[in-house]
């Protein structure tokens, strides 16, 4: 479904990403770990094709297709779904209106029929559920005013409502209490299929013990230094990120990265 | 300079007639009014650039034209259906009617009023027996005297047909009041001069939209002025649309006197015409005044709207709310001036500006001055304005879940507009102003 080949993208003139190789198949779920600033939100804003992060070299393959060329909107609508570490508030806009028109334009795109604000209503009701959502968040406007935890559940709702194929969830799980993280990863593993993809960027265990992974990667310094499934993220629990710091050193000197099979 | 006294005199002409052929004799103090409110245009003409007040917006294509008003009552065959696209239907039945600024009581409608209320031509009510409520307010919050613009005294030197609204103490209107002003198949001399006076005593209440519209896209000059008194608690909501035709100068001045504990609340709506400016001044004399006066300008290529506002906070513990936005499009230009004065007398005053301005386009251009001055030393007051584009993180966000970048741009657009538009409490307007605003965001499209 997605392949990454000794991917570079900078920011701000700075490069982030140094030689990334990832693959994902339908049907898995990745979890990509590692300690602030390593570049895993770049990493996230550069799928979702956001204009401040530049790809330099490499390549990415979705579905088979060049994502790189593609706009952000096209790769919303082909399919890619990025929620937010930050999710953006958009005052004015509401947020069932905004789902509506979001959902719409999938329809639309697939050469389905739209449908319209009662029929919505009906269908943003019951993926409100997954979630637990507040309907009255609904009439709000854009996670203006949410809590933490309103905007990050609000994130997954408009993943249930859009069902992509392949889901990059930005520390969904930063800044929830337990009961919401439960929430949450409910929501996602209700909508885990064979048929989709879903990459879970966290920096912490705790999340994993509710989405299990079936890979881990530990991203550091732009690169994937070391890839291994469920037991990994304890073993980083465990020990912290250092002993792999070493290994991503010399991983660069030898120019070896560590990709999922 | 020639052009300016040659028009002058055009309008001079236009007065003697009104003066000598109007069809009921208007009391002398009317006559005396309109004199000295000629002298006074006469002597200052219409304002130029090289005024403060008036140095983003060049009036000489009004004072180069030649336009004059005319009295002419029913030279077409307007039927109250045909008017459908400019009523609101909150006020079915509470409207006055004025074409090309002459009063049309065939297609006004006034079944829903309110025992004691006066709703009616000003002209008519000049010879009736309201007279004496006439002369002790008509051109006091708009006055003729060394102060007065150009605009105002013209206005007043052609008081004739006009809205006069008189609530006496604790009436209340149970619906809105429409004051419809229509241009009709007006031509490049058509001027039209709007008079309203309103006139709430105590305790009364009343909603009132002042609506400006035009069958066709036709050149014509409104000067309009309007004045409202509020009385000791009485509670006033305005609304002024303004949706001239796109080749029309619409010049407007409101002129606001709160009395003690008195709530007036304005919202205007700036859509139409080539050159909008609308002057605006409540005076806050009496303690526990409070007022709203928030406004929307939408242009576009070709257009300039002005706002000049001056709150004047004279007497202690008033509250004045303040928000203005403009979205501009195109090669347009908008101009906002904001006074909002503190005297010294005011203290307790809460003062509350803002001014947010959204330009789509790199042509658009907005001049913004929020003023502050405050002369006394236990007040709440902040000020503030924006001018900028639409938010590129607002935008990322819309197109990561899929939306064209039209669509996202127009919902921004859109999302901006929303907080003034949620404020409006009569549906109808709520409704004709969505459609305005996507319309524009269309039109937008297809360039
Ligand atoms: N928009 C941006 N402007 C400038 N620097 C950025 C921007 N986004 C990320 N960076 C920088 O890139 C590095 C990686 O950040 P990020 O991808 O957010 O890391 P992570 O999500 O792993 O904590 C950091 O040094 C951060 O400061
Ligand atoms: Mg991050």
């Amino acid at each position: 479904m997605l392949e990454i080949r000794n991917l570079h993208a900078t920011v701000e003139g700075k490069e982030i990403l140094r030689g990334l190789d990832l693959t994902i198949n339908k049907g898995e779920v990745h979890a990509i770990m590692g300690p602030n600033g390593s570049g895993k939100s770049t990493l996230a804003k550069v799928l979702a094709g956001h204009p401040a992060y530049v790809v330099t070299a490499g390549e990415v393959l979705y579905e088979g297709k060049n994502l790189l060329e593609l706009e952000p909107d096209e790769r919303a609508r082909a399919g890619i779904f990025l929620a937010f570490q930050y999710p953006v508030e958009v005052p004015g806009v509401s947020n069932a209106q905004f789902l509506r028109l979001a959902y719409n334009e999938q329809r639309k795109y697939r050469g389905e029929e739209e449908l319209d604000p009662l029929e919505f209503k009906d269908l943003l009701a019951e993926r409100a559920k997954i979630v637990e959502m507040d309907a009255g968040l609904m009439s709000r406007s854009v996670n203006e005013g949410f809590s933490g935890g309103e905007k990050k559940r609000n994130e997954i709702l408009q993943m249930a409502v859009l069902e992509p194929k392949l889901a990059v969830l930005d520390e969904t799980d930063s800044g929830l209490d337990i009961d919401a993280l439960r929430i949450v990863a409910d929501g996602v593993n209700h909508l885990r299929t064979p048929e989709n993809a879903i990459i879970l960027v966290t920096h912490y265990q705790r999340l994993l013990n509710y989405i299990v992974p079936d890979f881990v990667h530990v991203l550091w310094r732009g690169r994937i230094v070391r890839s291994g499934g469920k037991e990994l993220a304890l073993e980083l629990e465990a020990k912290g990120y250092d002993w792999l710091k070493e290994q991503g050193a010399e991983a660069s000197e030898s120019a070896v990265t560590v990709s999922a099979k | 300079m020639t052009q300016a006294i040659k028009e002058e005199n055009e309008y001079a002409a236009a007065f003697r007639a009104l003066q000598e052929t109007a069809e009921r004799v208007a009391p002398a103090w009317v006559a005396r009014l309109r004199e000295q409110a000629l002298a006074r245009f006469e002597q200052v003409g219409f304002p130029t650039t090289s005024e403060e007040d008036w140095k983003y917006t060049n009036v000489a294509p009004i004072a180069r034209a030649s336009f004059a008003p005319t009295f002419d009552k029913t030279s077409d065959d307007l039927t109250p259906d045909a008017l459908a696209a400019y009523t609101y239907a909150e006020a079915a039945q509470s409207r006055l009617v004025f074409v090309n600024g002459s009063y049309r009581a065939e297609l006004s409608d006034l079944r829903e009023l309110p025992a004691g209320a006066v709703i009616r031509n000003l002209a008519d009510a000049l010879t009736s027996e309201h007279e004496a409520i006439l002369r002790a307010y008509l051109a006091r919050a708009a006055s003729i005297d060394e102060s007065t613009d150009g605009f105002t005294a013209l206005n007043t030197a052609f008081i004739n047909d006009g809205a006069f609204v008189y609530l006496p103490k604790g009436a209340q209107l149970s619906a809105p009041l429409h004051l419809l002003f229509l241009a009709n198949e007006t031509n490049e001399q058509t001027a039209i001069f709007p008079r309203v006076l309103i006139v709430a005593e105590s305790e009364s209440a009343a909603t009132i939209i002042e609506s400006y519209e035009a069958t066709d896209e036709s050149v014509y000059f409104t000067n309009a002025v309007v004045e409202v008194f509020v009385g000791a608690n009485a509670r006033v909501t305005h609304y002024k649309v303004q949706r001239e035709s796109d080749a029309a100068f619409h010049i407007a001045t409101t002129q606001v006197e709160l009395e003690r504990d008195a709530h007036y609340d304005l919202t205007t709506i700036t859509l139409g015409a080539r050159l909008s400016r609308h002057g605006i001044h409540v005076k806050m004399a009496h303690a526990g005044a409070s007022c709203a006066v928030d406004g929307l300008y939408l242009v576009g290529t070709g257009q300039h709207a002005d706002t000049h506002s001056l709150i004047d906070h004279i007497a202690p513990h008033c509250t004045s709310r303040q928000l203005y936005k403009g979205i501009l499009d195109g090669k347009s230009r908008a101009v906002f001036n904001g006074k909002v004065f503190v005297r010294r007398d005011a203290q307790q005053t809460d003062a509350q500006q803002t001014n947010k301005n959204l330009l789509l386009s790199t042509d658009a251009r907005v001049d913004t001055k929020p003023q502050l001055e405050i002369f006394a030393d236990d007040v709440k007051c902040a000020h503030g304005a924006t001018v900028g584009q639409l938010e590129e993180e607002e935008l990322f966000y819309l197109l990561s879940r899929g939306l064209h970048t039209e669509l996202a741009r127009n919902l921004l657009t859109y999302g901006f507009a929303e907080e003034l538009v949620e404020k409006l409490k009569i549906e109808s307007i709520k409704a004709q102003l969505d459609e305005a605003i996507l319309n524009r965001l269309h039109a937008r499209l297809e360039v």
